[in-house]
This record gives C-alpha cells, structure tokens and sequence, in this order.
C-alpha cells in the first residue's frame, strides 16, 4: 500500500526516490530483484537537495520529554532493507498502549509540525526513526531539545528541527490542541512559529539552518567535492603511513 | 607555550579535512564498523549513484543485531532476517569490504569486535551506525553513532560532517568498594547528569577510578555515554590500552607497534589540559545501582527507596509519573526485593570476558529461581569461546542459566530473543526505554552482571554485597 505523502513536498518524494521500490520488501522477490532493480534504475542528478525556507502545515502537540528513537519506531521494524513502508509503524507501541495518542487522533491526521518536548528523539541512531516520522507526514519539529544524533539525521533528510522555550511549547501546544485545523507555520528566515495568534521565537545552529535555507544539505556531494583534499589529508595521518619516531 | 588542547581536539584536529564558513568541519573518520541493520539503505545510496566505497581497508562489517543465538542455521527463519543477512553479505562482497560473519570465528557485536580485533586504536576516528559506538573512546579515540545517511557518506567519502562538541572533564576519583562494578559508575554518572546533560559535549572520564579499571570496564563506561547524551565519550591511553593492543590481529606489529604505542600516549590530556567544563564525583559514593524507569537516568543504590513524585522538581513529575505507570512500581518502594521474570548477560555494555567471569563467580554452585527465565549471550565468538575454555559455560549451564551464541540479543531484541508480555528482566544491557526489550509492554531493571546473576538465583532485585558466597 503506498504511504501518504503530503502534497508539495518535493523534498520527500525526492528522497523516497533514493530507496528501492516497495515489491523489493516482498521475500519471493528476493535477493534477485535487488541486483535487477539497482540495474535498471536510472542514474539521478546528485544534487538532490532543496531550498527549505519554511513549512507550514498544520500541527500535532506531544510535549513528552526524553521520547527515545525506540518508542518513535520499535526495533521489530528495523528488520529491513529500505525505509518504505515505516511511516504507519510510527508510535505504533505507544499508539496501543494509549487510546489517546496524538498519531492515532483523527484531529491531527495530515499534520507536518510535531511540537515536542525535551531531549526528542534519544538513545538509538537508527535513522529509521526520523523517516518514520517523515513518511508519516512530518516535515517539522520543534522541541524543548533533541538528542544530537536524531537531529543530525534530522538533517541529512531536509526535516526542519527548531527549538523553543518550555512556555512558548505549551502556548503553541495549546494553540494546536484548541483548532487542530489551524495552520502553524515554521519560518527558517525570520526563526519563528506561528499558530493563529501565537508567534515565539525558535533557534537552529547556524550551520544546520543555513544547509536548509540554501538547498545545500546534500552532504554527500559536498563531501565528494573535496575528494583530493580527502586523499592528500589520508595521507598525514599516522596510522595510515607510519608513526613517527 | 605548551599544547593545552585535550585529547579530543588534538584527534580532532588531526582529522579536520576542511572547515566549512558555517563552522562544520569535514572530518575523516579512521575506522568505520559496519552492521547489518544500518548498512543496507547506505549501500543502496552508493549504487544509486554509482559510487565506491572510498577506503574498504578501513571498514569492517560484522553482523550483531538480527543474529540468532540458539539456532543460528541458515536460512535464518525470521525471513526478514535472512534478507537483511543476505544483503550485507552481498554489499560487503561487491563493494569489497571486510564481513566477519557467522561463520569466520570472530563475528560478534560490532562494539566487541573492534577492540578484540586491535582495529580500534587510540587517536582514531572512529564510527558506526550504532548509537554505542562510544564504546571505542575507551581507547582514546573519537567514537561516534551516526545514522544511515552519515554511513552513506563515509562509505563513499571517509569523511562526514560534524560540529566541534565541547568536552566536559567528567571525573572520578577513589576505590570502588566491593560489589561495585564500572556499570555502576556509569550508571550513577547518567543519574546525576541527566540523560540529556551531555548533549552538546564529549566526555573524558578522567581520575583515579578510571585509571585503576581495566580496558573492558572502560568500555563499560564509555559504552553508556550516549545516554548520558554526550556525543562521545573517552579515556585517555595509558599502558593498559597499549598492553591490551599489543598483539592483537590489526594492531601495529612488531618495531611499528613500539612507535605506534610512543604516539598514542603522547595523545593524552595533558595536567594542564583544558576543558569547557568539569564535575567531579567520589567513588565512595557509588554504590551497586539499578534502574527503575524507563530511561537510564531513572535509576537508585540498590539500598535506596524509589523517589517520591512531591520530592521531585515539578518539570519532572510526568516523566516520573509515566515511568512508575509503567513499571507498575510505587514511588518511595525499596528497589531490592523486585522480582524479576528474566535475567539478561550480555551485549555489548557487558558481554565481555570479564562480565561473564564476574556473573560466573555469582552462579557457581547456586541455582537460578524456578519462576527466571536466565540467559548468558557472549559479546563475540571469541569471548565465546575463551569462556568455554575457562569453563564458565558449564557453571552457567549447571546453575540452570542457557548459554548462547553471540550476538545483540536481547538488549534489543531484533532477534528471536525477547520480553513477553509484561515481564521485568534484570539486564546488563544499556537501555530500559518502553518496549526496547521486545515487549511493548516489557519491563527492564538495568544493572551490573554480577547484580543480574544474583536477581537470576534470588528471582528478584538483591544487593549483590548481601548475596552469599560474594567475597568481601
């Protein structure tokens, strides 16, 4: 079953155009379709990257702290070989175990801004949890603070990642949870949010808000850029070529 | 004037590529340690643009996660298993990297492995697409977790992107007393710190506790680093890192190894060393701790109460109120004296010889409680191996525990070891989040081997120091 994808999201559709197409998951398919699949798929432009200045769609409050990578998506679903497919599984413990969950409120279908709480997205690496919640829609968060490894896969997949004050999160919380259907609104330029009346400052290291106002976050091709300086550095270390002394 | 830098901006600066004008430095990373949960899309990446894996003789793969310790017969039966099984089998032969795999004899987690193999080494870079890869800073190197776009990226370029963290000088000085393990210290540490008070930081774990641990108690501690939210965390190289290097398959060999030891020495944070912050703790403040909550920070001495939600900060008290509802536990309740349904020995927290030698001390001759389910997973096929040697399957074994294969097993059970229901597992593991046992609704008190092996024989939470047959 396709994923919903949200409209206008150029970003995203380019990213999923990266990964193997879904009958790949099916197990008669495999592992011959994998090498035929790589095969004939066209070579893509590299630079896949694209201006994100701001998002704006509407909003799902879940102002927990701590909410590790486990709970955003289990392990069981990790037992995979691409990413499709994962944005349903999103919270799915959290869903069963809470009636009321945020994801499974009809309200917040569709929403692209998560207003989250403190240290968002801790523990395991796996990138699996910011596709997650990618594919389940999400093309914004702000959150008291994130764990430094989801936010730096946050980046690497153009999801916007913004900080806000513990009271300018319960004010937008509350602005989202009083009209679901409102739009909020996350301004990369200006470093603000809107919902309805709400407007609070929100922060970004320079160097991650600047990749995604620019289009620049497609850091393979940066790095690649740098190909001989990579070679010529290898060669000043070490363990590498020989210890001195 | 003298070099004031610690070890960490002296290897960091080594390995400074180029800084970009938004203060991102491209950074070449030494070793990378592949597995096969975060691997497949990054190669898939690679073919889709035609690329190569940059440096092979810097990447070594092994597989961890999804490996099954009992029967580990191929074709797996957790069919997505296999495919993930074959998939990194097949990336590593076509890309032309290293794979020790179920059938090599050194296969094992990614995190035993690296060290075992002599390939991790002070002054590198190091990463791997595994949040535990703080492991490897026990050797004096930067060890970072990276996610699949960032394996992508080293895979075709060595190189990745980072911001320069700071680096707290987290300190500890004094004896531990008896019962109380390098689990505790780093435990006790996260509990003090937060689970986020890293974020933004290294760690050097520096003082006397530290220097009179062994290299697998170092990993120990740095292992946990990335719950205390710190990017890293390290210790700096003494002669024990060189003593347990020398020798080893991928160290430096022979007149090399004698260079290679004098330069990584010389890599040490100096006494005059700066740092953007420290705290100090006392050892004889430590004692054996066990986790109650759901994060790793939500943890007490195991003589202590639970803590009660009036005492605790207001910003805390839903946190603290989700984790009691969860745990099924009252707030202000002795933590011994928990009964417990599992007991877990292994991963790559404590799946090291001298964990499963410390657990086998517990066991012997006791036998585990008629209501535990207890397991013993060994970190490699060589820690396996060495432990069959020693015999300390056979004390395992006969105190009514099950000795497996190698392997993650159950600290995240994406193999067929896992919770049931709402049952509570005393771990040695690293991490009691909601469900990360395998169980939506599964319980995990995170504690020491020895503490484990105890829980296992009492069927519930005991003070290893009050457990008979523990030697003062």
């Amino acid at each position: 079953m396709p994923e919903r994808l949200p409209d206008g999201a150029a970003v995203v559709r380019a990213q999923l155009a990266v990964y193997l197409p879904e009958d790949i998951l099916m197990p008669s398919a495999w592992p011959h379709k994998l090498a035929d699949a790589a095969w004939q798929r066209p070579k893509r432009n590299t630079n896949m990257s694209t201006e994100i200045k701001t998002v704006t769609g509407t909003g799902i409050p879940l102002l927990l702290d701590d909410i590790d990578t486990d709970r955003i998506i289990p392990a069981r679903y990790l037992r995979c070989v691409t990413f499709d497919g994962l944005g349903k599984h999103a919270f799915e413990d959290d869903r069963q175990q809470d009636p009321s969950h945020p994801f499974d409120n009809p309200s917040y279908a569709g929403a692209s801004v998560l207003i989250a709480g403190r240290n968002f997205g801790c523990g395991s690496s796996r990138e699996h949890a910011p596709q997650s919640l990618m594919r389940w829609g999400l093309k914004a968060i702000v959150a008291e603070s994130f764990a430094e490894i989801f936010f730096g896969n946050c980046g690497s997949l153009g999801i916007v990642a913004v900080r806000a004050s513990r009271e300018d999160l319960i004010r937008l919380a509350a602005a989202v949870e009083a009209d679901p259907a409102a739009q909020v609104s996350v301004d990369l330029e200006a470093l603000e949010v809107s919902v309805g009346e709400e407007t609070v400052s929100v922060e970004m290291p320079d160097s991650a808000r600047d990749a995604l106002v620019t289009g620049d976050w497609d850091y393979l091709g940066q790095l690649l850029s740098a190909a001989d300086q990579v070679t010529a550095h290898a060669r000043t270390l070490p363990y590498l070529n020989g210890y001195p002394g | 004037m003298s070099d004031r830098r610690n070890l960490f901006n002296r290897v960091w600066d080594l390995h400074a590529v180029r800084t970009l004008d938004n203060q991102q430095t491209q950074l070449f990373i030494g070793l990378h340690l592949i597995h096969e949960v975060t691997s497949p899309q990054a190669f898939e990446m690679l073919r889709e643009r035609g690329l190569k894996v940059a440096f092979p003789s810097q990447t070594v793969a092994t597989v961890d996660h999804i490996v099954p310790t009992a029967d580990q017969s191929r074709p797996f039966q957790d069919l997505l298993a296999e495919q993930m099984m074959t998939a990194i089998e097949k990336n590593c032969d076509e890309f032309g990297v290293t794979l020790m795999d179920l059938q090599d004899g050194r296969q094992g987690i990614v995190h035993v492995v690296g060290p075992e193999q002599g390939l991790t080494q002070p002054g590198m870079t190091i990463v791997c697409g595994d949040s535990h890869t703080s492991t490897h800073g026990a050797f004096g190197s930067i060890a970072i977790g990276i996610g699949t776009s960032n394996v992508a990226q080293v895979l075709a370029t060595q190189t990745m992107f980072l911001n320069r963290p700071k680096v707290r000088r987290v300190v500890v000085n004094g004896d531990l007393a008896p019962g109380v393990y390098a689990k505790d210290v780093i435990l006790h540490i996260i509990q003090k710190l937060g689970v986020q008070g890293g974020v933004g930081y290294a760690y050097e774990y520096a003082g006397s506790t530290f220097d009179a641990m062994s290299m697998e108690e170092r990993m120990t501690v740095c292992n946990m680093s990335i719950e205390g939210g710190a990017r890293c965390g390290y210790i700096n190289p003494d002669e024990k890192t060189v003593e347990y290097l020398r020798g080893r398959p991928y160290a430096p060999q022979g007149e090399d190894f004698d260079k290679a030891a004098a330069w990584w020495l010389s890599l040490a944070s100096g006494d005059d060393a700066e740092f953007d912050d420290e705290v100090v703790f006392d050892a004889a403040d430590i004692e054996p701790t066990v986790t109650w909550g759901i994060t790793p920070a939500q943890s007490v001495g195991v003589s202590q109460p639970l803590p009660k939600l009036q005492d605790s900060p207001a910003g805390e008290q839903v946190l603290l109120k989700e984790a009691l509802d969860f745990m099924g536990l009252d707030e202000g309740q002795p933590v011994a004296g928990t009964p417990i349904d599992v007991a877990f020995i292994g991963s790559c927290t404590n799946g090291r010889i001298s964990d499963l030698r410390e657990a086998a001390r517990v066991a012997e001759g006791q036998q585990v409680a008629a209501s535990v389910k207890a397991i013993v997973v060994p970190g490699s096929q060589l820690v396996r191996e060495q432990a069959m040697q020693e015999g300390l399957h056979e004390i395992f074994e006969a105190a009514g525990f099950e000795w497996r294969g190698a392997g993650c097993s159950m600290c995240l059970a994406m193999n067929p070891d896992k919770l049931q229901g709402r049952e509570v597992c005393a771990s040695s593991s690293n991490r009691n989040f909601k469900g990360r046992q395998g169980s939506p609704t599964g319980r995990t008190l995170l504690m020491s081997p020895a503490m484990v092996a105890a829980a296992a024989i009492e069927g519930k939470v005991t003070d290893i120091r009050e457990f008979a047959g523990t030697p003062a």
